[in-house]
């Protein structure tokens, strides 16, 4: 476990050098533009940054925004798909657009509440697809390398990602799951690269909060529900159902609480992670928004430092909240598919 | 509040692309470096495995070396003194062996000279008896060649005759 964090302490260290210089950068650059604008909304520009949209800003200045295509579809209109620009007029306002009306990110048939249904590739669905394809260029190439360097020594990419790989096998799933690990191993390292990669690239300026949003963390841990409650043992249920060894009175007060615990164990999968992303994101950007607020160099300067700590943490995170997931994944598998025989010798 | 509802789009989009990235990694990049790392470490174990399986020969062979040399110097310490008993008891055989001859050949030797003694004894005897007898012929011959000499004798003899 030591060796685990002093790993990824050293890892964050090395990205954080290279990305703590771009973060106050980019700080004080929008801090140049926003200046003499509106009264400052912190809590708006926080949530704006954290949360989902049609538009992908990256700064402000006519090419900053990527408008980011609209899929939607309704019973009335059908499906229908356009650019996010048709939302905004010249002056960055916020228009109709044939028969649909955008209200705080969400899509409405124009003049009614009646919500479409929106499959639009929103920011995190295209840093969805982003993070989807770097795992894929990257993965590829290792398994690639697997095969060029057959019975060689692992070199480059191959032999900076094998002992991530190794310790996920070696110390998450294999200890976790048991002798039948290797069924769940390429969801576990799918699982656990995704979730990393995810939130080292969130971390990056201008990146959406992909594994902070909490549409991302329910799917995956409904993932790890079902394949939980798929490969669910005889044992397993009978636990849940007829807890073995309890007195009468005390299973039926037992079985409502098993029944809970079902649900329970992929919400706090699904809570954790959007929680420890999000907060981490709240974090930095309320230290940014201190010097917008405080309208002070000093106080920027002061904050980058901040930021810059709370970087090296946020790389920590990413890294802790990868293997976390992966773990609990990896023990609530391990629960459903263990062998229970044992238990009724024991009471 | 917006911020805790997940939207149902991103939900189908991250389901969408999950399996997907799932299943293509699994085949592209899982599969080939599970069973790489696999091979890697049953080839590993295999050498770590033959290594000790030589050394255990190895040393086997040299208590085996040890053993036959220390059979050999028996071998040659037993040849040896079976050897000295041989020789020593070929020795000893002979040396009876030649005693025993020499014992005979003395008692034959001694037997011959006995006979031969008598032999020449013998003859020293019958030699003697004919001198005697040449002796008293011509003893007789002279002192009998006179009538009185004889009748003398006759005298004798009928002397003794009478006395007996």
């Amino acid at each position: 476990m030591t060796a685990f964090f002093n790993k990824i302490s050293r890892f964050s260290l090395l990205l954080t050098l290279l990305f703590a210089g771009v973060f106050s950068v980019d700080a004080k650059a929008s801090g140049d533009s926003d200046e003499p604008q509106e009264k400052f909304n912190a809590s708006e520009v926080i949530l704006h940054h954290v949360m989902d949209d049609h538009v992908w800003h990256l700064w402000d200045g006519h090419y900053g925004t990527i408008f980011l295509p609209v899929i939607v579809y309704s019973s009335e209109k059908g499906l229908d798909v356009f650019s996010s620009k048709n939302f905004y007029d010249e002056h960055h306002n916020i228009v109709d657009y044939n028969g649909y009306s955008l209200q705080h990110n969400k899509i409405y048939l124009a003049g009614t509440h009646d919500k479409v249904f929106d499959l639009s590739i929103t920011k995190n669905v295209a840093m969805l697809f982003i993070n989807a394809a770097l795992l894929l260029l990257v993965f590829t190439a290792v398994g690639k390398a697997y095969k060029k360097n057959a019975g060689k020594a692992p070199s480059g990419l191959q032999s900076f990602l094998e002992p991530i790989i190794l310790f996920v096998r070696d110390e998450v799933v294999k200890p976790n799951i048991g002798p039948r690990y290797e069924k769940f191993l390429p969801y576990m390292l799918t699982l656990f690269f995704f979730i990393l990669f995810g939130n080292l690239l969130g971390l990056l300026p201008g990146a959406a909060n992909l594994t902070g949003n909490i549409a991302v963390t329910f799917v995956l841990a409904i993932l790890t529900f079902i394949i939980t409650n798929v490969n669910g043992n005889k044992g397993y249920w009978s636990h849940i159902f007829w807890t073995p060894g309890v007195p009468l009175p005390l299973r039926i007060i037992i079985l409502p609480v098993e029944i809970i615990g079902i649900f329970t164990k992929p919400i706090s999968l699904m809570v954790r992670l959007f929680v420890a992303i999000t907060a981490g994101h709240i974090v930095i950007l309320s230290l940014i928004c201190l010097a917008f607020i405080f309208h002070s160099v000093w106080i920027g300067a002061g904050s980058s430092i901040m930021i810059l700590f709370i970087s090296l943490i946020e790389l920590l995170v990413a890294g802790i909240q990868a293997y976390v997931f992966t773990l609990f994944s990896s023990l609530y598998i391990g629960m459903a598919i263990a062998d229970h025989e044992h238990h009724d010798d024991h009471h | 509040m917006d911020l805790l509802i997940p939207g149902e789009g991103l939900i189908i989009w991250q389901l969408i692309i999950f399996v997907l990235l799932f299943l293509l990694l699994s085949q592209l990049a899982w599969k080939p470096i599970i069973s790489s790392l696999k091979e890697r470490e049953r080839s590993i174990q295999d050498a770590l495995d033959t290594a000790e399986k030589a050394r255990l020969e190895m040393s086997q062979l040299r208590s085996d070396n040890e053993k036959l040399l220390k059979e050999a110097r028996e071998e040659r310490d037993r040849i040896l003194r079976e050897a000295r008993e041989v020789s020593n008891r070929m020795k000893d055989d002979a040396q009876a062996e030649a005693k025993k001859t020499a014992d005979r050949i003395i008692e034959d030797a001694k037997a011959a000279i006995n006979v031969e003694k008598q032999a020449a004894l013998k003859e020293v005897k019958i030699q003697v008896a004919m001198f005697s007898l040449d002796i008293a012929e011509k003893l007789m011959k002279k002192n009998l060649s006179s009538d009185k000499a004889q009748k003398d004798l006759v005298e004798s003899y009928v002397k003794d005759l009478k006395t007996n």
